[in-house]
């Protein structure tokens, strides 16, 4: 059977290998090799070692450490209030009262629209909030920092409480109902039985809002496009803004866009040694 | 007399669930409607003179505030509302048409020949849903330049690329648990690879198509970036794009124009998410498995 299907690769591999290559092997391989490059186009590149990297970290006009650690606290934050409030409700929600279905339908429905849209949505809200106190959304950085993650909790709880709702469900009945004839309180079966049935759900989904965190764009963008002075800035408006904003430091935007792709790749490899550990010992 | 305690406090207990449950029920009502306000409100202020938006954004658009439907006409003047859902859908349905056929396929040959350009092409796979946009984002934009891939057709090549990691992952993730007895017993009734696969492989995939088909059209439809830096902008522009670009060169924004823009950018989703609910919350459970 293998033979048989090895001879049709053209038809069932290639088209996908194609694209593949174009849309992310070829950017991926010239992305990695111009980040030590000087160069405006792709055609006129000449090699400069780590210049692009020391430009990066070093020049404090463009703000690239600043929004590493801007990035990094805004990720911490949210993945745990995010999993806070995704855990709570589907806590509640798999009691099973009525009109479950329909509290679920609407906690998941912001993780439908788009970043850009939510972005403008939320700065007529918070600015008409923040009205009454004098300032508005981008008066300093932290009005930003926490708009946006008003915005990310109310459009990502809903998605994890998802993932959290199906890993509940999953944990069988009895254990529960074991512990509680054993004389454990509600907050005794939650943190010493479900949480830990949970761990796998708590895996992916602390994960996901981290890497979110990460590679946030569009509702930065939207919200408060870096403003004041490009101090609301995230590391992935930061990369974009030195590429387009600036002429002359597509390099430097080349090697922090390095830099950042390789701290995601970091954290997934550390989700994923944490999820095999786990399987180990089950 | 020891029984009759013991049901007493039975349906004393029977009794605080229920009025714990009706309190949850009321509770989650109030939480739901304040969840949905941000929604409300825009909706209102889509019906409201420009200049009180930002002055009075909470409230009712009645009176001198009331502007019936003229943001509507202006968003949609402005922003050629309806090229834009156009472009939208056509970029969105094609792109994910292509991904399911091609990268099913392609999955479906991997998991079944194993040799090491299959353990190759899945690492390869794994590793580019892990890397961020920014890494590529310059590097495929003069690709897809010099491609003449800067139309919504072209655009479709690109999206198969960069999304074929999570439906290839997706796809042999499923494959992998099926049993290939099946196929086989086929095959050796004298039925060809293709045929095989398109009637035997292709609607046992089928749960899988719907959740993997339901995550790709949630990225696709609302991705900004993207499009932004590949399509040729003056003639195509996709809805996220078309809302970002209200805004002016000088940063003023005409809020008017703006809340319609958003009304009508959000009533397909929402008409969307209602009407296959099911499969969208399924999918989500799916890939997070997997993921």
């Amino acid at each position: 059977m293998e033979k048989a299907i090895k001879r049709y690769w053209p038809i069932f591999v290639l088209p996908t290998m194609i694209a593949f290559t174009i849309g992310f092997l070829i950017p991926f391989i010239m992305g990695l090799y111009l980040s030590f490059c000087d160069f405006t186009t792709v055609s006129n590149a000449t090699f400069t070692g780590l210049n692009n990297y020391i430009k990066a970290f070093t020049d404090t006009s463009s703000n690239f450490v600043h929004s590493l650690w801007y990035t990094a606290l805004f990720s911490g934050i949210s993945t745990v209030l995010i999993n806070f409030f995704g855990l709570a409700v589907a806590l509640l929600l798999v009691r099973g009262f009525r009109g479950t279905n329909l509290f679920r339908t609407v906690f998941f429905m912001p993780n439908l629209i788009g970043g850009i849209v939510l972005g403008w949505l939320w700065q007529v809200i918070l600015n008409g909030v923040l009205a009454n106190y004098g300032v508005t959304i981008v008066t300093n950085e932290w009005y930003g920092f926490w708009g946006l993650m008003t915005v990310m909790c109310w459009q990502q709880a809903g998605y994890m409480m998802i993932i959290y709702i199906s890993g509940l469900q999953a944990i069988p009945g009895e254990l529960s109902e074991a512990a509680a004839i054993d004389g454990a309180s509600g907050w005794q079966t939650l943190t010493r039985v479900k949480l830990p049935m949970l761990m796998p759900s708590i895996t992916i989904c602390t994960f996901l809002t981290l890497t979110n965190g990460f590679k946030l764009f569009d509702q930065n963008l939207a919200l408060t496009n870096g403003m004041p002075s490009n101090r609301s800035q995230m590391l992935a408006l930061n990369i974009f803004d030195t590429f387009y904003g600036r002429t002359g430091w597509a390099g430097a935007g080349q090697a922090k866009a390095v830099v950042f792709c390789l701290l995601v790749v970091g954290i997934a490899m550390i989700q994923l040694r944490l999820t095999r550990t786990r399987e180990v010992q089950q | 007399m020891m029984n009759a305690v013991k049901t007493g406090s039975r349906q004393n207990t029977t009794m605080r669930k229920k009025w714990v449950n009706a309190l949850l029920t009321v509770l989650f009502s109030v939480i739901s409607i304040a969840y949905l306000y941000p929604l409300l409100v825009i909706l209102m202020n889509s019906f409201k003179v420009k200049a009180y938006i930002s002055r009075a954004p909470f409230d009712l658009p009645i009176g001198k505030m009331f502007a019936a439907g003229d943001n509507y006409i202006n968003g949609i003047a402005k922003t050629n509302f309806f090229d834009a859902l156009k472009w939208s859908v056509v970029i969105t349905v094609l792109s994910v048409l292509v991904i399911l056929l091609c990268t099913s396929m392609c999955a479906w040959f991997i998991s079944r020949v194993n040799n090491k350009w299959s353990k190759a092409i899945y690492f390869l796979c794994i590793f580019s849903m892990v890397v961020p946009f920014q890494m590529v984002m310059f590097t495929l934009s003069k690709t897809a330049n010099v491609l003449g891939l800067n139309t919504p057709i072209g655009i479709v090549v690109v999206y198969l690329g960069f999304g074929a990691g999570l439906a290839v992952f997706m796809f042999s993730g499923y494959m992998r648990s099926s049993p290939i007895s099946i196929e086989e017993s086929a095959m050796i009734d004298g039925c060809e690879p293709l045929r095989t696969f398109f009637s035997i492989v292709l609607p046992i995939l089928q749960p899988t198509y719907i959740s993997t088909g339901i995550l790709e059209t949630m990225w696709i439809w609302n991705d900004y970036l993207l499009p932004y830096l590949v399509l040729d902008l003056k003639r195509f522009k996709t809805i996220p794009i078309a809302v970002q670009y209200l805004k002016g060169g000088y940063g003023s924004v005409d809020m008017g124009a703006m809340m319609a823009t958003l009304v009508m950018a959000i009533v397909p989703i929402i008409l969307f998410y209602l009407a296959s609910q099911k499969y969208i919350v399924s999918g989500v459970m799916a890939g997070a498995v997997k993921g």
